[in-house]
């Protein structure tokens, strides 16, 4: 475990609160999506920060070295931050479409138009 | 060895590489072809290890031979195989009834794209059914997801886009609960690999970030699942998905969500006395109750046909976690072969009002007034497979609910046998909204149906109708899978 005992623990479970206050919190669709970014990259710290030992070295089979840290769990979050980042992308190319269609980002004015849209429709 | 030993792999794999070749090879005709190859081949490969797993029991194939629990375990047993019949087949049925109905809710231009972006959806589902591993789950989780926001967002509609974008939201912290809960379960356990985890959790029992992590894998998937209060995306991303999206996703997308929650709690967690520690019985027995009762009562109220399914897809949900919730063999039993039922049920019913669109030129109740009379063979199917979701006898709604009020009867709840029918009752109210709409009002005149439903369309669409009243009447696929599915995971491998 490192030194400092839960210290990572806590940074992780910080971003990762103000993560998902943001994507719930905030109207703009952009920053929700910064906010998802957030939240994902807490996980990152999660999986990779108790696979860290101190002085350890990365697994090399070798006598000089003895101590190694887990590559494991850097395996698997190099797995998911390619997910985040097409994730990301995805969420931003769709924000640009919904910009085309809207022009705006903002949530509430997004569902101003659509739901004055929807009794529009309703009557026809 | 022979190719025989390399099915598991190839399920995944084929449709895997249809996806980039629709992108590289393009063309009018070619990514159809394609795709449709990929998808029949997935069902036969799924056939054939259904065979297997019937005749030999469980396969285990490892991926590059490493070895479980080091290297990515692929697992069949007879869930995983019902599971992959079930996806394959719908994408099999989908895939010819998409050509047609995308020509007319899908740009041209984009026509190979969803050809790429079904048949990496279909490669994730397969994937999620058949992986043995808890990280593999997440990136086959990942990968269905990300296709599926694709795929919504091809709907013609701008609000498609804002259903997609709000999808892609939900989704994405439900894939990060789920990856936080794996990490979790990896650091008390050291193992990725799901039978594994199960074994050395005994060790670690009782422990907080084993509570945790069943905390945050039951919401994650929860999310996935559109369990009660987690389904908001659901009913804008079924109403504004072009029809053939709607009716893969309806039929296969949250049932393999069902799947994972099952693979978890059955092969993972009962193992240990993990979840007696929390109150997650009584929790899904209140949570697919008020999905049962809230989401048909909404459903009541649509103006939209897809928007009123959907939400009655939220309400069948709720059928399948009360099963689950019994944590009983029947209870389980009720659960497997519901999957298969409304799977077989909404994925028939959403082709229809893809056809119904496609004629009317909507899915509004005010569109389809006097339905009946103008389009009378698909209002018809509309209506059997509406009586399937009430539960009359004679369709597989039936089945379903039977086992559901055996395994309540068994557990001495008898207040849930009329829970049970009353939410019944309510499918009532909003199937015969359409009834009345479709065959006691006129057909509007400044409507022009003249448009055919062309032969891709309505065979599929019918083949899956007749399939909802054949596994109504012949049980012994379903229900003897579902018992055989019950006693494996309530046996053996607890």
């Amino acid at each position: 475990m490192i030194s400092g005992g839960h210290f990572t623990y806590f940074i992780t479970i910080f971003l990762m609160i103000a993560g998902l206050f943001l994507v719930i919190a905030r109207g703009n669709l952009i920053k929700k999506l910064i906010g998802l970014g957030i939240f994902q990259t807490s996980v990152y710290l999660l999986y990779i920060a108790p696979g860290k030992l101190v002085g350890g070295t990365a697994p090399i089979l070798s006598p000089e070295f003895t101590i190694y840290s887990n590559p494991l769990p850097h395996v698997l979050i190099l797995t998911a931050i390619v997910v985040g980042v097409a994730t990301l992308a995805l969420g931003l190319a769709l924000v640009v479409r919904i910009r085309e269609a809207y022009d705006t980002i903002e949530e509430d004015e997004i569902l101003a138009v659509d739901s004055a849209h929807e009794t529009e429709v309703q009557t026809t | 060895m022979t190719i025989a030993t390399h099915l598991p792999a190839l399920q995944v794999v084929i449709p895997l590489v249809a996806a980039p070749l629709t992108v590289l090879l393009r063309g009018r005709h070619l990514p159809y072809f394609i795709s449709l190859a990929a998808s029949w081949i997935a069902l036969v490969i799924a056939l054939l290890l259904w065979q297997q797993v019937n005749a030999h029991g469980t396969i285990s194939y490892a991926i590059g031979k490493w070895p479980a629990p080091w290297g990515i375990e692929y697992r069949v047993d007879q869930l995983t195989a019902f599971m992959l019949v079930l996806v394959s087949g719908i994408a099999a049925l989908v895939l010819p009834y998409s050509r047609a109905s995308i020509k007319n809710e899908v740009p041209p231009q984009q026509h190979y794209l969803f050809y790429t972006m079904f048949s990496l959806c279909l490669t994730g589902l397969l994937g999620i059914s058949i992986t043995g591993d808890a990280f593999n789950i997440f990136v086959f989780l990942e990968i269905s997801s990300l296709s599926t926001y694709v795929l919504i967002a091809l709907g013609r509609n701008r609000r498609a886009l804002i259903a997609s974008y709000q999808y892609l939201i939900m989704g994405t912290i439900g894939a990060t609960f789920i990856v936080i809960g794996i990490g979790l379960l990896y650091l008390m356990t050291g193992s990725l690999n799901l039978a594994d985890i199960g074994r050395r959790l005994a060790q670690v029992q009782g422990t907080r970030p084993v509570l945790a992590a069943l905390a945050f894998l039951t919401v994650g998937i929860s999310l996935k699942l559109a369990l009660f209060p987690l389904h908001q995306w659901l009913p804008d991303a079924y109403a504004h998905a072009p029809s053939a999206v709607s009716s893969f996703l309806a039929a296969t997308a949250t049932k393999v969500a069902v799947y994972v929650l099952i693979r978890f709690y059955f092969s993972v967690f009962d193992a240990s006395q993990v979840l007696s520690q929390l109150p997650m019985q009584e929790m899904m027995l209140i949570l697919a109750l008020a999905g049962m009762f809230a989401a048909s009562a909404i459903a009541i109220y649509q103006t939209d046909l897809k928007r009123l399914f959907a939400y009655s897809s939220v309400a069948q949900i709720g059928y399948i976690i009360l099963g689950l919730s019994f944590n009983s063999p029947t209870g389980l039993t009720a659960t497997v072969v519901h999957l298969f039922n409304h799977g077989v049920t909404k994925g028939a019913i959403f082709m229809l009002l893809g056809a119904v669109t496609l004629v009317m030129g909507g899915s509004t109740m005010a569109r389809i007034q006097g339905l009946g009379h103008r389009m009378p063979l698909v209002s018809f199917g509309i209506v059997l497979c509406g009586l399937s979701l009430i539960g009359v006898p004679g369709t597989v709604g039936f089945i379903s609910k039977w086992y559901l009020l055996l395994a309540a009867i068994e557990q001495g709840q008898g207040w849930l046998v009329f829970l049970i029918l009353l939410s019944s009752l309510l499918a009532v109210v909003y199937v015969w909204r359409f009834v009345e709409a479709a065959y006691f009002r006129e057909p509007r005149k400044d409507i022009d149906a003249d448009t055919r439903v062309p032969w891709s369309m309505g065979l599929p669409s019918g083949l899956l109708v007749i399939a909802c009243i054949y596994f109504g009447l012949d049980t012994s696929f379903t229900v003897g899978s579902s018992v055989k599915i019950a006693e494996l995971l309530f046996g053996g491998m607890r």
